[in-house]
């Protein structure tokens, strides 16, 4: 990692110097693939690759998709996060591995649920299909797919911001006179903005990279459910080039998206 | 009010008047903060009820409970929390806002309650910049602004340091005045300027309560006494002023002036400044050491503690029955060789000894 340009005053660390092998290792462990990858990226056709129809039509979808999916985790996962930090007490434990069941599932396994539910032939499917809906291969189910597995990111960071917060600041208001409703828009929601904001990078960025659950549920069509991450895995098979040429596009959309909105709180926000 | 929450042990009544302020005295884990929170509505009592300018807050049998913001309850606690994510003027104007007022009416009227505590200058500033004397004045025009009717402070000036206590002290002092409100202390100065009465809470009870002068002046409860800063013993009077102490004999005393004296039988107390108790050394015994003549007290006792006090030293002295404090100079003191361990014979003149019926 490169050193800050001033180095910080430190006090006692008591850091064993040998722990700096192992980090080492981690660290040059996730560098040296990506350095791998550019060292076979045909720079030449870098741009006729990546801006291919096919290409722009994944990236354009990828982007899409995990926009809507980030905006389903932030209607569907601030509820949920207030109600396992504040809500009461019983059965929480349940509703929190329950939540963060599709954080440890494979993402494959989480696909075939989706489609067992909500395919032409599953569960509520079935009745979707007698009203003439069908989500299974839509666009729809790709979104549907990036939120099941990107919801326990915004969960998780947004419930630790939620407890660090305390509940202190809301009963102040409420002895104010404000309801609880507007002790949510006011107090609540502005305090934990930069675990907000955290969560939402997070799953924006696990949308992005989506594969197993969406190709199970949603099928790999060009331009409908085709993602960046499908099309890279489906040019990997026809034109290595391409393949990588895109894969590239990803890292650097994804560091982007970590740089740019997310910068040093990552690590906090994770720790919490 | 009359509440009862069975984890904490706490089984209260209690009663504020209109335009009254009250404040609740009692060593820490009394349940003072409880009762805040039963009444401010952040905890729900067990049984019991309370009624505010005629309106039940809760009311356990009937299955009223009141959710804190329909209360007009405010909380002004230890430490100011401003919100900081708003502007000081933002801050104060949250109750307004809250109730529904227009955002142009919101801030005048926390322009109009920050000038009431002098902090009109601080309006932009967010609650980071503020200092902790300044947070808690905007806290107090922050809790004003809801319009409350009960005003609970819960230790206003614990975290503050002690020279920003005084001014919000005074200031305190000016908008508690005609307000109703119930302030938790542990200074007697607090509740002589604060509060026109007083409620010692002990154990999850009340075990006094009575106008703050005449309370301090004439505690019944061993804590009231030692907030007031009095020697206190418990007795049972066998004549007029005179108060049996189980283990520590005789108590001879005065019955007060203007108050009913203590009659023979009557579970009593005798009170004492620690500036009236003389100390003795105790060389051979009790007698030749103890001055004659006036009808006095005299007690063996074992120095616990010696502990400076302005210009005074104040000696914790150990009698068979209870903790009894003397004032003395330092030059006395020394003359005296006093270290904890030594055996003193305290004196106390009976003209300088109340006794009263508990």
């Amino acid at each position: 990692m490169p050193a800050s340009a001033r180095p910080e005053p430190r006090g006692y660390s008591g850091l064993p110097r040998w722990l700096y092998i192992p980090a080492g290792l981690g660290v040059l462990f996730v560098l040296v693939p990506l350095v791998g990858m550019l060292t076979r990226v045909d720079w030449l056709h870098f741009v006729p690759l990546v801006t291919s129809d096919s290409s722009l039509a994944a990236l354009r979808l990828s982007l899409e998709t995990a926009l809507a999916s980030t905006a389903a985790c932030l209607v569907l996962g601030v509820p949920m996060a207030l109600v396992l930090a504040r809500g009461p007490a019983r059965g929480r434990r349940w509703l929190r591995a329950l939540v963060l069941l599709p954080l440890v599932l494979p993402p494959v396994v989480g696909g075939l649920a989706l489609l067992y539910t909500f395919g032409r032939l599953g569960l509520v499917g079935r009745l979707l299909d007698v009203a003439g809906v069908q989500l299974a291969f839509t666009t729809t189910a790709v979104v549907m797919a990036q939120t099941f597995v990107s919801l326990p990111f915004l969960v998780v960071s947004l419930e630790g911001a939620l407890r660090t917060a305390g509940g202190r600041y809301e009963a102040v208001a409420a002895t104010l006179g404000a309801g609880p409703t507007h002790v949510f828009w006011r107090v609540t929601l502005p305090l934990v903005v930069p675990g907000l904001a955290s969560g939402l990078v997070l799953s924006f960025a696990r949308s992005l990279g989506e594969f197993g659950a969406t190709l199970t549920f949603a099928g790999s069509l060009g331009g409908v459910t085709r993602t960046l991450p499908l099309e890279v895995y489906l040019q990997r098979e026809i034109d290595p080039d391409a393949a990588v040429a895109l894969a590239l596009v990803l890292v650097v959309v994804a560091a982007v998206v970590v740089g740019v909105a997310y910068g040093r709180r990552l690590a906090g926000a994770v720790a919490a | 009010m009359d509440a009862s929450v069975r984890d904490r042990g706490l089984e209260a009544a209690l009663d504020v008047r209109d335009g009254e302020t009250v404040a609740l005295l009692g060593p820490n884990g009394a349940g003072k903060s409880t009762l805040f929170a039963l009444a401010a509505g952040l905890l729900r009592a067990d049984a019991g009820r309370a009624v505010l300018d005629g309106r039940t807050l809760f009311d356990g049998s009937a299955g009223i409970w009141v959710p804190p913001h329909a209360r007009g309850v405010a909380l002004l606690a230890q430490e100011p929390l401003l919100f900081p994510h708003l502007t000081v003027l933002d801050n104060v104007a949250f109750g307004p806002r809250a109730e529904g007022a227009s955002r142009k009416a919101g801030r005048q009227a926390a322009e109009h309650w920050l000038g009431e505590v002098d902090a009109v200058a601080l309006a932009d500033r967010r609650p980071a910049q503020l200092s902790g004397g300044q947070a808690q004045r905007v806290a107090v025009a922050r809790a004003l602004a809801a319009a409350p009717r009960l005003l609970l402070l819960d230790e206003p000036f614990a975290a503050l340091d002690v020279a920003a206590a005084p001014a919000l002290r005074r200031l305190l002092r000016r908008v508690l005045a005609d307000r109703t409100a119930l302030v938790i202390t542990h200074e007697a100065l607090d509740a002589h300027m604060l509060a026109d009465r007083v409620v010692v809470l002990d154990g999850g009870r009340v075990v006094e309560e009575g106008p703050t002068a005449e309370l301090l002046e004439r505690p019944r409860s061993r804590f009231a006494a030692g907030l007031a800063g009095l020697n206190f013993l418990e007795g049972r009077t066998t004549a007029p002023g005179r108060l049996h102490v189980e283990g520590l004999g005789d108590v001879f005393g005065t019955g007060p002036a203007e108050a009913d004296p203590a009659l023979p039988g009557d579970d009593a107390v005798a009170v004492f400044r620690p500036a009236d108790v003389a100390v003795y050394p105790s060389r051979s015994g009790l007698a030749p050491d103890v001055p004659q003549g006036s009808p006095r007290n005299a007690w063996r006792a074992v120095v616990e503690e010696l502990e400076p006090r302005g210009p005074q030293v104040r000696v914790h002295a150990a009698t068979p029955r209870a903790t009894v404090v003397a004032d003395l100079t330092p030059a006395s003191a020394a003359e005296l060789d006093l270290v904890p361990g030594a055996v003193v014979v305290l004196v106390a003149k009976a003209a300088a000894v109340t006794v009263y019926p508990a």
